[in-house]
């Protein structure tokens, strides 16, 4: 019996809920594979596939966003082999799922803790209630590449907004090997659209973009990069997640400043006794 | 000039005159290849149009644009706001051109004329009791009568599809006579309702017929129907143009309508216009496009090319 021909995987972009090659038709070499090299295009292809998503995500029961997300810590549970072979540690893994089933929790919830009813001087009820921000950029830190990765991706989510994230360039393979967790979890298309190559070249387009609400610059190592896109995300007012401090421990509780930045208060007046 | 030219010019004028000699030319007409049409539109899809050439294809574009709202919910104010969005398309802009013209239903013809008049901005109306065209002639030219009264120049009239896939040019013909006649001054837009036609033989028979009954301009669709505007149908009716200019002299202009949503779209049309009529129907007298989303691409492109930064749709007008 002859050998089996190898079959090498190429890693493309995931946008829109489908994995596309770079429109530039470039890729470069990376963790010994193959990896889109995304270019400006793409990413405002990607924003374009965020921001239809939004209506439908954000419109989504955050009941059934938790449903969605527990989903994924599913999906990924059963691919923890596929990751560890990539190189990432099991125990890490392990954190990433744990991670995800938190955030996932906190669908439901997280209106409770953060939103409420005023006290006020007349007779009305005055309740604020969170609301997503819209299309979120994120650019991913670049370690701990699963961890990481999903520790920026599910708060943003979670709340019902949604996001281009730009990979970590030196490790995209868990990057797009959870894109294929996310095709295959009940996530809308589009909700999250992952970009790989380097960051010099899609984060500028994205915190530019008009139609991008917030950038969260966690993985931004280059503090002159981050000054950039700051004034770049001044333009039309968009939330800004300033970078991660190089020995900020991904472990730790990361508690709700993630969410919460991602979000935009409503508060309604509603007359007593009508 | 030569005297077969000469010659084919007179025999095409009376063809009008007999349903079989009408009937004995359409037919006549050579056959529509129709995946080399397909093929051929969708070769000149490709085509990469960049930097200098893009922005000078936007500004085109946009001149080429009827803004359109045809819609039972079409209000006063809002005809009036589309309109003075048709004047300015960009309010931050001043160097970006009007649109070629603004085309809304009969009745809300004067409340766009007071707005665009003397802007230069053609005033364009559907009349003949469009989608359907389903109405008697009287009714028809009456409809066509009145919005020319109120200020339009140009009428957009949709063919008698009923009668046209019955076989009875005569009686089609004979009606873009009779509404051109109604028109006067104004120019006459003739929708083929190409969706409807089923074949690109019949799109070929359709556009020749209008040219014939003296329409200025050959308009795809309406809008209305599941099947717009597409590539390969517009390519045939430009050929058909193009046949026609030689054969008699004259030139038609065409429109595309329905469906052509964004700014790739629309240079992919002009690319097209150029490889196959040629620069002559690139202006706004002889193409145009039918279209109401269309614009806010046309304007985020124009922005992202002027300032280097991706615009939003939050930054533009809906309508």
């Amino acid at each position: 019996m002859s050998e089996r021909v190898a079959v090498r995987k190429t890693y493309k972009l995931f946008i829109g809920g489908k994995f596309p090659r770079s429109e530039s038709g470039r890729s470069y070499l990376v963790q010994d594979s193959n990896v889109s090299l995304a270019s400006r295009k793409d990413a405002r292809d990607a924003v374009v596939a965020a921001r239809a998503a939004v209506k439908g995500w954000a419109g989504a029961t955050a009941y059934n966003r938790g449903q969605i997300l527990y989903r994924v810590a599913e999906m990924l549970e059963g691919r923890r082999e596929q990751f560890v072979a990539l190189g990432v540690p099991a125990d890490e893994v392990d954190a990433a799922i744990d991670r995800w089933v938190w955030y996932a929790g906190w669908a439901d919830k997280l209106a409770q803790v953060y939103g409420g009813a005023n006290p006020v001087a007349g007779p009305y009820f005055n309740l604020s209630a969170p609301e997503p921000t819209g299309v979120v950029a994120v650019v991913a830190p670049e370690a701990p590449a699963l961890l990481g990765l999903v520790s920026v991706i599910a708060p943003a989510i979670v709340t019902g907004n949604t996001v281009v994230v730009a990979a970590s360039p030196a490790a995209p393979l868990a990057a797009v090997t959870l894109a294929e967790v996310l095709a295959t979890s009940d996530l809308p298309g589009g909700v999250v659209n992952i970009l790989t190559g380097k960051i010099t070249e899609t984060a500028p387009t994205l915190a530019a973009h008009m139609d991008v609400n917030a950038v969260d610059l966690t993985g931004v190592t280059d503090a002159e990069l981050a000054v950039e896109l700051e004034v770049k995300a001044a333009e039309n007012l968009k939330r800004v997640l300033r970078p991660a401090p190089a020995d900020h421990d991904w472990r730790s509780d990361p508690g709700l400043a993630r969410m919460t930045t991602l979000l935009e208060t409503k508060t309604v007046w509603h007359p007593k006794g009508v | 000039m030569t005297a077969t030219a000469t010659s084919a010019r007179s025999d095409l004028s009376e063809l009008g005159r007999s349903e079989t000699a009408l009937r004995t030319f359409l037919h006549g007409l050579p056959g529509v290849d129709q995946v080399g049409a397909e093929q051929r539109a969708a070769q000149l899809g490709t085509r990469s149009i960049k930097t200098t050439a893009k922005a000078e294809a936007i500004d085109l574009a946009i001149r080429m644009v009827d803004l359109t709202t045809l819609e039972g919910a079409d209000t006063p104010d809002k005809v009036r706001a589309l309109a003075a969005k048709a004047l300015r398309p960009d309010p931050a802009d001043p160097s970006c051109p009007h649109v070629g013209a603004v085309c809304v239903y009969p009745a809300m013809v004067p409340h766009v004329a007071e707005v665009l008049a003397g802007s230069g901005v053609h005033l364009a109306s559907v009349a003949t009791a469009f989608p359907s065209g389903q109405a008697p002639l009287e009714i028809k030219l009456a409809d066509v009568r009145a919005a020319v009264a109120a200020g339009a120049d140009e009428i957009d009239m949709v063919i008698n599809r009923g009668a046209f896939l019955a076989g009875r040019y005569s009686e089609v013909h004979d009606e873009i006579v009779a509404t051109k006649e109604a028109c006067g001054d104004a120019h006459l837009k003739v929708i083929l309702e190409t969706g409807e036609l089923a074949t690109y033989d019949n799109v070929r028979r359709a556009s020749w017929l209008a040219m014939l009954a003296g329409g200025d301009f050959i308009k795809t669709s309406t809008g209305k129907v599941p099947v717009a505007a597409t590539l390969p149908v517009t390519l045939v009716m430009l050929e058909a143009v193009r046949d026609f200019r030689a054969a008699t002299g004259r030139q038609v202009g065409v429109k595309p309508a329905g469906g052509i949503k964004n700014t790739k779209d629309a240079i992919k049309y002009l690319v097209m216009v150029n490889e196959t009529v040629g620069a002559d129907w690139l202006d706004p007298d002889w193409f145009r496009f039918g279209a109401s989303s269309l614009l806010n691409d046309l304007l985020m492109q124009r922005t992202k090319l002027t300032t280097g930064v991706y615009a939003g749709p939050d930054y533009f007008t809906l309508d």
